[in-house]
């Protein structure tokens, strides 16, 4: 068998389209380049998604914690200190086991002890409540004087944070954001690993590592592959945000540009 | 409710909070090892060990930690019997590696087959603990890198101007003063092992996750005296409850360690602490 049969029986098998059996002996290495990095598409459909509706909550929830009302700014403290401060790990299995008590209560809730919904909502609050944390940093730094020009132009309310608070807060975050943004990716290999099940062996590609690892007891194939995929994916990661991050300092001088450093503080 | 909770499978939950702890204390000191030599070695002048060094850092780093968990596990267990292979049958002419299956002879078996439990238990405990000291041993080595590039060049152009050596530089001076500058950064590995302690469940160690999934689970009269329904959902809230104590009182603790260090140091800390001496 060719490579590129197999890259057509197994390169979406991870969603479950090709091949129904996962190979079970030989093992090439055209087999384990393609079951990964099929698997690969569901740690980039975790890690975008959560990432993206992540980043709102993390705005607000920045806000509600620097907000003078205990109302608002209570609730973000506990959420925040919630997820940060358990294991994602344990988060994923409560939130599994807490999916599967609901579905007792009415059928509405049945997608949601599936992965690719429950684990999603895990990883959608888990990353909001650390980017939360990170956004309210870069809101306590904000320049005063730029407060104060705002101030002096007028402006007030909903213009003065889409005009001034808002980009800034994006800028100075943005560095600590970019390592929040490759860790949620690292992240989302536990997926798989905690309660929520892989349907019909649909996994991510940890998930593929490990099963041929279990099968070939030899680890010193399938893990290094797992390693260059998610290298591949921490780079593309620091491109994009560099883009980014290009775009949220263009106004300014070269020197005074916020740098992203490749710092990994938090991992979960 | 009281006898539920003293029943003998409950005591194995409790004891598996002791192994936590254990771990950490084992492990906190190990990686603080390997993150100390793995500093040295990437500051080196020596160019392989440096690069030695600065590749285990970034390595180690750009990769899911749970990949390495379950590599190490195997890979460490395999180079063991290897080794020992090896060095106790040097007749064996067979490969190691046949097809999928991996074999040494029976003297290099790690533990022997005919050990008794407890010693299989504290091989693949001491397995998960050494794999949990090379990865976080890479970030520690980060966090100490950092540290030691951060303590002010004056402090050491001083001792050389006394005319210290080398070694003694780096004994005397550079080490005191890096911890202040490392400890934020120590601060965050620890709850990040902290953390990470209940992925042991993945290393096959018989840890608290797997006993809130044992106990919880649905329990029938037929096995047990005190029938229940799946409460493996209340289980993992009381480990959510414990872990976020648990960081609490670890951040308590690190402020006061902070408090301390920053005594006498020139940070603006420690400048502070000695205005309001004065005062």
């Amino acid at each position: 068998m060719s490579c590129w049969e197999t890259v057509l029986d197994y390169g979406l098998r991870s969603i479950g389209i090709g091949e129904r059996l996962l190979p079970r002996e030989g093992f090439t290495l055209c087999q384990h380049f393609t079951l990964i990095g099929s698997g690969l598409l569901w740690n980039i459909y975790f890690g975008v998604l959560a990432l993206s509706a992540g980043f709102f909550l993390a705005t607000a929830v920045a806000l509600g914690k620097a907000a003078a009302s205990p109302w608002l700014r209570k609730p973000a403290e506990w959420f925040i200190l919630v997820f940060r401060g358990s294991p994602l790990f344990i988060q994923f299995f409560f939130a599994y086991f807490f999916f599967l008590n609901l579905k007792s209560v009415s059928p509405i809730f049945d997608p949601f002890s599936a992965a690719w919904l429950g684990a999603l909502i895990v990883l959608f609050l888990n990353t909001a409540a650390y980017s939360g944390e990170i956004f309210y940093g870069a809101l306590r730094s904000i320049p005063k004087g730029d407060l104060e020009a705002a101030d002096a132009y007028g402006m007030t309310g909903w213009v003065k944070f889409r005009r001034v608070v808002w980009p800034t807060m994006l800028r100075l975050a943005w560095p600590g954001y970019t390592n929040e943004a490759i860790f949620l990716f690292h992240a989302t290999t536990l997926v798989f690993f905690s309660g929520f099940p892989a349907w019909q062996q649909r996994g991510d590609a940890l998930y593929y590592a490990n099963y041929f690892a279990d099968r070939t007891f030899n680890p010193f194939i399938a893990y290094p592959i797992v390693a260059g995929y998610f290298i591949l994916v921490t780079l593309a990661i620091i491109g994009i945000f560099g883009l980014m991050n290009r775009r949220l300092n263009q106004h300014l001088p070269k020197e005074r540009r916020v740098r992203i450093r490749y710092k990994p503080q938090f991992i979960r | 409710m009281a006898c539920y909770l003293t029943t003998g499978k409950h005591s194995n939950f409790y004891v598996a909070f002791g192994t936590v702890l254990l771990l950490l204390a084992i492990t906190a000191p190990a990686a603080l090892l390997f993150g100390f030599g793995g500093a040295i070695a990437a500051r080196s002048r020596f160019f392989p060990l440096a690069w030695f060094g600065k590749i285990y850092i970034a390595i180690v780093r750009g990769v899911p930690d749970i990949a390495f968990f379950l590599f190490f596990v195997i890979a460490l267990d395999q180079a063991f019997e290897y080794l020992r292979h090896r060095w106790k049958c040097p007749d064996w002419l067979e490969p190691v590696r046949q097809g999928n299956d991996f074999v040494v002879c029976q003297a290099a078996k790690l533990p022997l087959s005919t050990s008794p439990q407890w010693m299989h238990e504290v091989y693949g405990f001491s397995l998960a603990v050494l794999t949990f000291a090379i990865v976080y041993g890479a970030f520690a080595a980060n966090v100490l890198y950092g540290a030691m590039q951060a303590v002010p060049r004056a402090q050491l152009e001083t001792a050389e101007a006394y005319g210290m050596s080398q070694r003694q530089t780096f004994w005397r001076i550079l080490v005191p003063q890096m911890w202040v500058y490392a400890l934020p950064g120590l601060t965050n590995l620890w709850m990040i092992l902290i953390k990470a302690t209940p992925l042991l469940f993945l290393l096959g160690v018989e840890d608290i996750v797997y006993w809130a999934r044992e106990l919880g689970g649905t329990a029938t009269p037929r096995f047990t005296d005190y029938p229940h329904g799946d409460w493996r959902m209340w289980y993992f809230l009381a480990l959510l409850v414990f872990y976020l104590g648990f960081t609490k009182l670890s951040e308590a603790v690190f402020a006061r360690i902070t408090e301390r260090l920053s005594h006498g140091q020139a940070t603006a800390a420690g400048e502070a602490q000695r205005k309001a001496a004065h005062a």
